[in-house]
């Protein structure tokens, strides 16, 4: 890890445009260019608005929980051998994952701008929990756009956002997933401009969503930066975490990216292997496009066309991935490596019966790189995963794959 | 001179407004979309969109989703869809041909390979819906340069500012959204429209041409009094949808629908 970017270049990522170096920017139909301008100066406003960060804070603090807790998973460590490694505990959130830190900042904007009707798109469900959560609290309508095949993995959070009170819409074109109930939210919001807030729930999309929820986010990496002082009394060797569109990696990697000693490790879904094609690994395994608003990293075929992804996790069966990580990796700052649907498995099982903690099957990726990753490393040095949800949603995935019919 | 403003300045001339239908290539079967163009041109259209398959067409409204679909299971490429250009032009080379689509399948083959292969093609316009004025800068000269006509969409949402940084890019025509949606909604106000063209009018003497909403003969005659040209999708790409299996009767509604919007138009024109 040789590079170092000072922080007026950091300043400058994204550009006014929303580009990170060659990716991001605004790709979309000219119907919803004023929207995400007056959202881009709006928001550019409300950052210097004392007011909204004061309630931003708070809530994070009485509502989501906030600070997580940094866990040193001490039997884990001793099973592993090797690196010390720590638990960012977003699993402890309210709603179960990192995904509420955002919801809540652009729920706070939706109330700003005075619309009364927000909308989201959701794979694995937690987006669109945490949509439909703030949602109530704030007394917004809201519409969650998930792909038939989501709806019928996610079962247990789709139940869950209807008793939220959220409408949830099954999407049925292309590939049923996460991809098409983006494409379906984005024409909701042409149509509905006037009176609905999207809340896109990952770091794509088009500027500027990328960096507004990047700064949501980031709130990740300040608390494990203080919280690894407190402990250890230096910063962490290496930070771990899984990649779909990447905004639970962002949040963590982003406030360290100016620490040049500190390595950063995306963890993408290798679904049946890399090799396969089966899998949802564009940064590993596909070449730069456009796709949602943004220039990224896509799993695409010859002609241009989104091609179907896999993974073992809903969350992570996405074909694109944030912009900023696209810039991280071409410009060598983070490093983005695969784990499959088994080595996920294998270290959800791992984690809940070594340390009792149970991991989603997103972060159960970023679990199987950091053992690999801690094994090489010495026993002094330290390796923080972000522990981005909690694993109950998938516990009827789990018994399926494992033969059992729970109800 | 490009064919498209040559087109438009003549059709101008005699007073008439351009009928400019868009089919997906590749919709219902390859096989067709050629006939399909050569029927609108009999029919009494004056340039043809031809769309461009796309795995995720953000910008669409279901019928165009579909055909998209039906077009993407034939493998339809944007290789094949500059053929079927260039085998439009063996018997065709007055009619304007602009290619609307997105901008990912455009960049997997090379924006200078495109450029190059839809010139040999015999293609008049792009219209590539994700790129907004502000992404445009790097494509725009190189298309021109080979003197390909750049479309934009402007909004009734798009800002006078705005309009001035299309009008500076565009050429050929500009794309009027006729309402905030997805293509084949139904919301079509004329009088509202009427309002939104003098704002760009007062930009640029580019011809206008409006689309999102045209259903029928009568919608068309009314957008055809206050814009230079109509544009009708999804219309028609329902017609093809429903008649996918009887390509015979297919080409004759499609051809019906076109001429009676010809000829509504033309009435509207006449008085």
């Amino acid at each position: 890890m040789n590079v170092k970017f000072s922080p007026e270049e950091l300043s400058k990522i994204p550009d006014q445009q929303g580009h990170f170096g060659q990716y991001g920017g605004r790709f979309v139909s000219e119907t919803l260019m004023a929207s995400l301008l007056e959202l881009e100066q709006q928001y550019e406003r409300l950052c210097q608005d004392a007011r909204f960060q004061e309630e931003f804070d708070q809530d994070l603090a009485d509502y989501v929980g906030r600070p997580s807790p940094l866990y040193f998973a001490e039997r884990l460590t001793e099973q592993v051998g090797g690196a010390k490694i720590y638990l960012k505990r977003e699993d402890l959130n309210h709603t179960g994952a990192h995904k509420v830190n955002n919801t809540i900042g652009q729920a706070l904007l939706a109330k700003y701008l005075r619309k009364p009707r927000i909308i989201a798109e959701t794979g694995a469900g937690q987006h669109g929990v945490a949509s439909a959560t703030v949602a109530a609290r704030l007394g917004l309508e809201c519409v969650v756009f998930m792909g038939e095949e989501d709806v019928k993995r996610q079962a247990l959070n789709v139940y869950r956002m209807k008793l939220l009170g959220a409408t949830v819409r099954p999407v049925s074109s292309g590939t049923k997933t996460l991809k098409d109930a983006m494409n379906e939210a984005l024409r909701d919001w042409v149509t509905n401009v006037d009176n609905t807030f999207y809340i896109i729930g990952t770091i794509a999309g088009p500027h500027p969503y990328p960096k507004l929820v990047r700064d949501f986010q980031s709130v990740i990496g300040r608390e494990t930066k203080l919280q690894c002082m407190e402990k250890e009394g230096r910063l962490p060797d290496a930070l771990v975490a899984c990649v779909g569109g990447g905004s639970n990696a962002i949040g963590l990697f982003y406030p360290f990216i100016g620490d040049r000693d500190v390595a950063m490790y995306g963890v993408e879904a290798g679904g049946h292997g890399i090799d396969t094609g089966q899998h949802a690994a564009p940064l590993c395994a596909g070449r730069p496009g456009v796709l949602h608003g943004n220039r990224t990293y896509l799993m695409e075929d010859d002609n241009g066309q989104i091609s179907p992804t896999h993974s073992i996790s809903a969350g992570l069966d996405y074909p694109g991935v944030g912009p900023e990580h696209a810039w991280l990796k071409d410009s060598g700052r983070a490093e983005y490596v695969a784990a499959t649907d088994e080595e996920a498995l294998d270290a959800f099982h791992k984690l809940t019966r070594i340390e009792g903690i149970m991991p989603a099957l997103e972060s159960s990726h970023a679990v199987a790189y950091a053992m690999k990753l801690a094994r090489q490393m010495d026993r002094d040095q330290v390796i923080v995963i972000n522990l981005s949800g909690r694993g109950d949603k998938d516990i009827h995935t789990v018994a399926s794959l494992q033969g059992i019919e729970l109800f | 001179m490009s064919r498209i403003k040559s087109y438009l300045d003549n059709l101008g001339e005699q007073g008439k407004k351009a009928l400019i239908p868009y089919i997906t290539a590749g919709d219902p079967h390859p096989q067709h979309t050629v006939s399909l163009m050569h029927a609108l041109v009999e029919a009494g259209a004056d340039i043809i969109e031809l769309g461009v398959p796309f795995s995720d067409p953000m910008a669409d409204g279901p019928v165009i989703q579909l055909a998209c679909e039906r077009a993407l299971v034939h493998g339809t490429s944007l290789s094949q869809v500059l053929e079927m250009v260039a085998e439009f032009r063996n018997t065709n080379q007055s009619t304007p041909i602009v290619l609307m689509g997105y901008l990912n399948p455009v960049e997997a083959m090379g924006v200078e390979n495109f450029i190059q292969r839809a010139k040999q093609a015999g293609l008049d316009g792009v219209l590539i819906v994700d790129l907004p004025a502000e992404e445009a800068a790097s494509y725009v000269p190189a298309l021109r340069r080979e003197g390909l006509d750049c479309i934009f969409l402007i909004a009734p949402t798009t800002t006078d500012e705005r309009i001035q940084t299309a009008v500076t890019y565009a050429s050929g025509y500009i794309y009027y959204v006729s309402f905030k949606g997805v293509t084949g909604a139904n919301s079509l106000d004329v009088q509202d429209v009427s309002n939104h063209l003098q704002r760009i009018r007062a930009k640029t003497d580019m011809p206008v041409g409006v689309g999102f909403g045209i259903k029928d003969a009568e919608s068309a005659a009314a957008v055809s009094a206050v814009a230079d040209g109509v544009i009708v999708g999804s219309a028609l790409v329902n017609t093809i949808a429903s008649n996918a299996e009887e390509p015979a009767t297919m080409l004759d509604e499609i051809g019906r629908i076109a001429r009676g919007m010809r000829e509504a138009m033309d009435a509207k024109s006449a008085r």
